[in-house]
């Protein structure tokens, strides 16, 4: 699904991401944790195709496509998901008619029929459910005047409809209360699939108390330093990043 | 990877689609003005002696007048002595049917999707149409006539209702106004009129279609719209020009009377040749816009300005009556090189007056624009209240974004409120879009008309939709 070799790049010419490798299967769900600055959401925007990451080094590939050469839209298309850790605001513009536009691009892209509205409002009701996302909430200007908890469950709805083949999620547990939380894990639970790969970027891991990866990876310095299964975040809760800080700094330096 | 910026100067650059010129033959008089030009302009029109001395009146009270500098909008000196005052299509314009039509003429209006057969006109709306300084065709004139309501061009109306016109002409904009009023005074050729008798809903959407066709031609037009005690009537107005490298220049004049419990809706999109992506060509759009309000009765300008190399104009509301309300909601696009200085006033005379401001300006490229917004409360207003809403949007880093209130209350228990905001398209908002799966284009779209979305909900729904695609258009190329 996705391979990652020796990724490096750079954010107004400083390196952030110094060689990153990382495979992620499909059916995988990958987390990916570190202390702040360490690079994961740099790494989560570079998967993405931001504008302000200049890759220098390394090859990013997707389904055997070379995903850096991909353009953001085209990368959504070929079922790229992010789910941003600070959702946009975009005022007048009401959710259902971005979710709406959205789905059809990846639907032509995938060469299927483009939903008409009717059509388009049943797909819909039935995800909304899942999510216990209230229909108002489609008619409401994007991500305008939510709370946070809201934002970040819009996050996992629009992930619902969309269906992506890899789902990154950019600390997508920030600023949610416990019961926020187990809606968004269920969310993200639900969409769990022999398919599609999930990759949880997170600082911390009581997240992964809820959405349980197969693999760990911490981050430090923006280097993968330290890879292992669930029971590696646990350890991370109890010892502190220092302790894999301390592991690190001579493999890195 | 592009950056933002870059990618907006692509956006922009999309060709205006209505710039081809008819090959008419067409009657023009001399270039320059004198008073010479004015008699014969009326005598072409053979105009009663009232209109002429009217005119006459008026271009004696022009040459002492000096044009405006208090805009936030440049260009070179005009020439007015270098410049046709009237230009007509040669075919004499009367016609006893449709049929009788120009063809070519006919063609121009069915490119500009502007159908003049009543067979095939979209159901509900009658129109006017003005080839450069002349009406040339109305559509549905009788159906509408069955009703009382009198819809033509504005020479018909001079000779088929005189009293009219007399009554109402410069009650609400006299010559006097301002330099390009009192210019448009002396020289109009034609525009539309449209009466509705007491009572009487008019039950279809009118409609006038503007084409500067001829060169080195000024656009006068004229529009005077009476809605009788109680009549109700909403009027849609178009415009369009062929590219050219000089300046033209379009200066008109609206007014609308809308008597004891009456209601004006008028809507305006105005799509004059904006002029090249150098800045080069291009109309100046300098238009006087007002109507009178008495008591209980309510005026609405919408207007979706997306064209023109300067838009001048200030469609405004004179609350005479009590109660009366006046509505502004403006969307103003400025791109490459256009420039706008636009918005509303709004005079409250009568007791509980209301008036409602909404603008929204959109820059990119080189655009400079300006809302300029005037709320007067007298001292007889009382309880009158006002609402201003200005909020600007930046495209890219080169352009502009100015907003001029002026706010003067003369009495204690009126309440004016006035927001104000400026924000760029952020690139947050166009990389959320594209991860979505939207291209930047569409992303722009659909972020520039949630921002308009207060303003489009208020244009009936046929013109929603044109403004819409227009608004698309005329921001392509502007991010990428």
């Amino acid at each position: 699904m996705l391979e990652v070799r020796n990724l490096h790049a750079t954010v107004a010419g400083t390196e952030i991401l110094k060689g990153i490798n990382l495979s992620v299967k499909p059916g995988q769900v990958h987390a990916i944790m570190g202390p702040n600055g360490s690079g994961k959401s740099t790494l989560a925007a570079v998967l993405a195709g931001r504008d302000e990451y200049e890759v220098t080094e390394g090859t990013v590939s997707f389904n055997g496509q070379d995903l850096l050469d991909l353009e953001p839209e085209e990368r959504a298309r070929e079922g790229v998901f992010l789910a941003f850790q600070y959702p946009v605001e975009i005022p007048g513009v009401n959710n259902a008619y971005l979710l709406k536009a959205a789905l059809n691009e990846i639907r032509k892209h995938r060469g299927e029929s483009e939903l008409d509205a009717m059509d388009f409002m049943a797909f819909v009701k039935e995800r909304m459910s899942v999510l216990q996302i209230d229909q108002e909430l489609m008619k409401r200007p994007v991500n305008e005047g939510f709370s946070g908890g809201e934002k970040k469950r819009n996050e996992i709805f629009q992930m619902a409809v969309l269906e992506p083949k890899l789902a990154i999620m950019d600390e997508t547990d920030s600023g949610l209360d416990i019961d926020a939380m187990k809606i968004v894990s269920n969310g993200v639970n639900a969409m769990r699939s022999p398919q599609r790969s999930i990759v949880v970027v997170t600082h911390y891991q009581r997240l992964l108390n809820y959405i349980v990866p197969d693999f760990v990876h911490v981050l430090s310095g923006g280097r993968i330093v330290k890879s292992g299964g669930k029971e590696l975040a646990l350890e991370l809760e109890a010892k502190g990043y220092g302790w894999i800080d301390g592991v690190a700094e001579p493999v890195g330096a | 990877m592009a950056t933002s910026t870059d990618s907006i100067e692509e956006l922009t650059n999309q060709d205006y689609k209505y710039g081809f010129v008819s090959d008419i033959d067409a009657e023009a008089i001399p270039v320059g003005l004198d008073e010479q030009i004015v008699r014969t302009i009326s005598a072409k029109k053979n105009e009663p002696d009232w209109l002429l001395d009217w005119r006459l009146k008026a271009f004696r009270m022009w040459q002492t007048m000096t044009e405006p500098k208090w805009h936030n909008v440049s260009f070179p000196p005009i020439d007015f002595q270098d410049m046709i005052y009237y230009s007509a299509p040669k075919k004499k314009p009367e016609l006893a049917s449709l049929d009788e039509l120009d063809p070519e003429i006919k063609e121009t209006f069915d490119k500009l999707g502007i159908p003049l057969d009543e067979q095939k006109v979209m159901a509900g709306v009658a129109v006017d149409a003005v080839f450069d300084s002349v009406s040339v065709a109305t559509t549905f004139k009788d159906k509408l006539a069955e009703l009382g309501i009198i819809f033509c061009s504005f020479s018909e109306a001079v000779q088929e209702h005189p009293e009219l016109v007399r009554k109402y002409l410069g009650s609400v904009v006299p010559a006097s106004d301002n330099f390009y009023a009192a210019l448009n005074s002396a020289v109009f050729s034609d525009g539309s009129f449209a009466y509705i008798p007491k009572g009487v809903k008019c039950p279809m959407e009118l409609s006038t279609y503007f084409r500067i066709n001829a060169a080195q031609t000024g656009q006068f037009e004229r529009t005077l719209l009476v809605a009788d005690e109680a009549a109700s009537v909403s009027y849609l107005e178009g415009c369009t020009a062929p590219m050219r490298d000089e300046n033209q220049l379009h200066a008109a004049v609206v007014e609308l009377v809308a008597l004891d419990d009456a209601t004006i809706k008028y809507s305006t999109v105005q799509n004059w040749y904006p002029g090249d992506k150098d800045g080069k060509g291009g109309i100046y759009n300098f238009v006087t816009k007002r109507g009178t309000a008495f008591t209980n009765a309510k005026i609405t300008w919408t207007q979706v300005e997306t064209g023109s190399a300067i838009t001048w104009k200030y469609p405004s509301c004179i609350l005479q009556g009590d109660n009366s309300v006046g509505e502004f909601y403006s969307v103003a696009v400025t791109n490459n090189h256009q420039q706008a200085d636009t918005g509303t006033k709004m005079l409250h005379l009568g007791k509980n007056t209301r008036s409602t401001i909404v603008s929204k300006g959109i820059s990119a490229g080189m655009g400079q624009n300006t809302y300029r917004g005037s709320v007067r409360i007298g001292k007889n207003a009382k309880g009158a209240r006002n609402f201003s809403q200005c909020d600007s949007l930046l495209i890219g880093d080169k352009c502009g974004a100015h907003t001029f209130p002026y706010l003067e209350v003369r009495n204690t228990s009126s309440q004016v409120e006035h927001e104000a905001s400026t924000s760029k398209i952020g690139e947050d908002q166009i990389f959320y879009c594209r991860q979505r799966g939207l291209s930047t284009e569409d992303a722009v779209n659909m972020i520039v008309n949630g921002f308009c979305k207060e303003v489009f909900r208020e244009l009936p729904m046929e013109f929603a939709v044109e403004a819409q695609k227009l608004l698309g258009v005329s921001l392509e190329g502007s991010v990428g």
